[in-house]
C-alpha cells in the first residue's frame, strides 16, 4: 500500500478550516477515489450486509464512526507509535472502537444488534479502515485525518446503500421494509392483478456481485478510471 | 528511542491498559441497560409467540398480566427449588446454559398464556427452544394449543445467521408458516414440523408437518428442524402429565 502523505503547506498562516485541499479529502473518496468502486476494498461486507436498507444504514453509520475515530486516534498518536508494532496498534484501536459500537447497539438498539452483530464485529477486518490508517492517518494531522475518514466512510456508505437499495427493491420488493411494488399495484387486487415475484438471486450474495459490478462499471465509465 | 524494545513494550502496555480500561468501563456502564434490553426482548419474544405486538404496549406489564410460568424437568415434574433450596423463576432460567447440559439434567420452563385479558384458563403453552444454526446458536418460543399438539405461533431468533438468508427466521412471514401445523401424525408419533429445502415449494409438498423453506438458508432451516424436534421430544412427558391430570 502506498503512502500518500500530503505535503505540508509551506506558508505559515493557518489553512482555512475548509480549504480546497480539505474539501477534496472528503469528496475524493466519494467518487474519483471511492474505496469500493475504485480501490475495490471492503467488498466482503458490501456483499454481505446489503440485503436490506435498514441494516445497511446502521452498518454505514458504524463504519463511518469507526473510521473517523480510529483515524483521529491513530493520527493523534502518530508521533508516539513505534513503527514495528504499528499494525497491531491500529488493530487494537479499531477493535476497541468496534467493540464499543457493538456494546452500544446491544444496549440501545437491541433489534439491530441481533441482526448485525456478526458484521459489526467484522468491521475490524474491513480493509478500508486499516488502509486509511496506514496510508493517511499515520502521516497526517488529526483534523485532516478526520476529514479523510469521513470521506472514505461516506464513500463506502453510499455504495453499499446503493447496492442495498437495488437488492431490497428487487429481492424483497421493498425499500426500508416498505412494500414498494405492492403500493404501486403489484398485488392480487391491484391493477397488475398479481403479486410481485421477488427475485431470489438478489437476496443471495451473488445478486450483490451483479449490482456491485454494474455500479463499478457505470462509475468507472463516468470517471474514466482505468486499472493499469 | 521510538524503536527501542523498552519503548515498544512500554507503549504496548500503556495502550493495552488504556483500551482495556475503556472497554471494561463501557461494558460495566452499559451492563444494566443491556440486561434490561435482553429481558425486554425475551418477554417480547414469549408474547410474540401468541400475539402480535405493535410496539406501543407496555411489554412488562402485559407480560405480568397474561403469562404464568413454571419450570419442569425432563420427566415433566414440577421443579420449584434448586439444589440450594432457592426458588426457581422460569424467566430467570437461562436456556443457553441449560442447553449445555444433557437433556435429562436440564430445566424446562413453561410459559402459560392466559388469554389477552389474563383469565384463569390456559389458552396456550409457550415453550422455549434452543439449538444450533449455521454460524451460531438459534432459539425461539413455540406456542402450542392446550393439548400440546398444534402449533399456534412461533418466534425464532438467532445469534449470527446470515442477514437476508438464515436470519430470515426472525421474520413474521417465515414464522407464520408454522401456524396451525401439527406435531403428531395419525399414529400418535411425534413427527414434528419440518422446513423444506428451497422456497416456493409446490402445494403438494406442504402438509400439516411440512412448511416452505427459506432459499439460500437450508442449513439454518435444518437447524430449526432439529431444534423443534428435540424440544418437542423433551416436553413430551410434560404434556402427557398435563392431559392425564386434565382427564382425572
Amino acid at each position: 500500500m502506498s503512502t500518500e502523505t500530503l505535503d505540508k503547506p509551506a506558508k505559515k498562516e493557518s489553512e482555512p478550516l475548509l480549504s480546497k485541499r480539505r474539501k477534496n479529502l472528503v469528496s475524493d473518496p466519494l467518487n474519483d477515489d471511492n474505496p469500493i468502486t475504485i480501490q475495490v476494498l471492503g467488498i466482503c461486507s458490501a456483499l454481505a450486509v446489503t440485503t436490506q436498507m435498514k441494516p445497511t444504514m446502521v452498518m454505514s453509520i458504524a463504519v463511518i464512526f469507526v473510521i473517523v475515530f480510529s483515524n483521529l486516534s491513530i493520527s493523534a498518536m502518530r508521533k508516539l507509535i513505534p513503527g514495528r508494532v504499528r499494525i497491531i496498534v491500529q488493530l487494537a484501536v479499531i477493535a476497541t472502537l468496534v467493540t464499543l459500537v457493538n456494546e452500544v447497539l446491544k444496549a440501545f438498539a437491541f433489534d439491530m444488534y441481533k441482526e448485525l452483530s456478526v458484521f459489526v464485529g467484522l468491521i475490524i477486518t474491513n480493509c478500508i479502515i486499516m488502509g486509511r490508517l496506514e496510508a493517511f492517518a499515520s502521516g497526517n494531522k488529526p483534523y485532516d485525518s478526520i476529514l479523510d475518514g469521513l470521506g472514505s466512510g461516506l464513500g463506502y456508505a453510499w455504495v453499499i446503500l446503493a447496492v442495498a437499495f437495488f437488492r431490497e427493491l428487487f429481492g424483497s420488493g421493498a425499500i426500508f421494509g416498505f412494500k414498494v411494488f405492492e403500493a404501486i399495484g403489484f398485488s392480487a387486487d391491484g391493477w397488475v392483478g398479481m403479486d410481485y415475484q421477488a427475485n431470489g438471486i438478489m437476496v443471495t450474495p451473488v445478486g450483490a456481485f451483479f449490482v456491485l459490478g454494474i455500479i463499478i462499471w457505470v462509475q468507472r465509465n463516468k470517471t474514466g478510471y482505468v486499472e493499469n | 528511542m521510538r524503536q527501542s524494545n523498552y519503548y515498544v513494550i512500554l507503549f504496548s502496555v500503556i495502550l493495552t491498559i488504556v483500551l482495556g480500561g475503556l472497554l471494561a468501563a463501557t461494558s460495566e456502564g452499559l451492563a444494566p441497560i443491556q440486561k434490561k434490553s435482553v429481558e425486554l426482548d425475551t418477554k417480547k419474544q414469549i408474547l410474540g409467540a401468541v400475539m402480535i405486538l405493535d410496539g406501543s404496549e407496555d411489554v412488562i406489564a402485559l407480560y405480568d398480566k397474561v403469562i404464568q410460568s413454571e419450570v419442569v424437568d425432563y420427566e415433566g415434574n414440577l421443579v420449584e427449588k434448586d439444589a440450594e433450596g432457592k426458588q426457581i423463576v422460569a424467566e430467570d432460567v437461562e436456556i443457553e446454559r441449560q442447553f449445555k447440559k444433557t437433556p435429562k439434567e436440564r430445566l424446562y420452563p413453561v410459559f402459560k398464556y392466559l388469554g389477552k385479558d389474563g383469565g384463569s384458563e390456559i389458552q396456550s403453552f409457550i415453550l422455549p427452544v434452543y439449538g444450533n444454526g449455521l454460524w451460531d446458536n438459534i432459539w425461539g418460543f413455540i406456542a402450542l394449543d392446550p393439548t400440546g399438539e398444534l402449533i399456534q405461533g412461533a418466534v425464532l431468533a438467532h445469534a449470527g445467521e446470515t442477514p437476508g438468508l438464515g436470519a430470515r427466521i426472525t421474520e413474521n412471514e417465515v414464522q407464520n408458516r408454522y401456524k396451525g401445523k401439527k406435531l403428531y401424525n395419525d399414529q400418535d408419533e411425534l413427527v414434528s414440523v419440518k422446513m423444506l429445502k428451497g422456497e416456493n415449494n409446490p402445494e403438494s409438498k406442504l402438509d400439516e408437518h411440512h412448511i416452505d423453506g427459506m432459499s439460500g438458508a437450508t442449513i439454518t432451516g435444518n437447524g430449526v428442524n432439529d431444534m423443534l424436534k428435540n424440544y418437542f421430544e423433551y416436553y413430551k412427558s410434560y404434556f402427557k402429565k398435563q392431559s392425564a391430570t386434565a382427564t382425572l
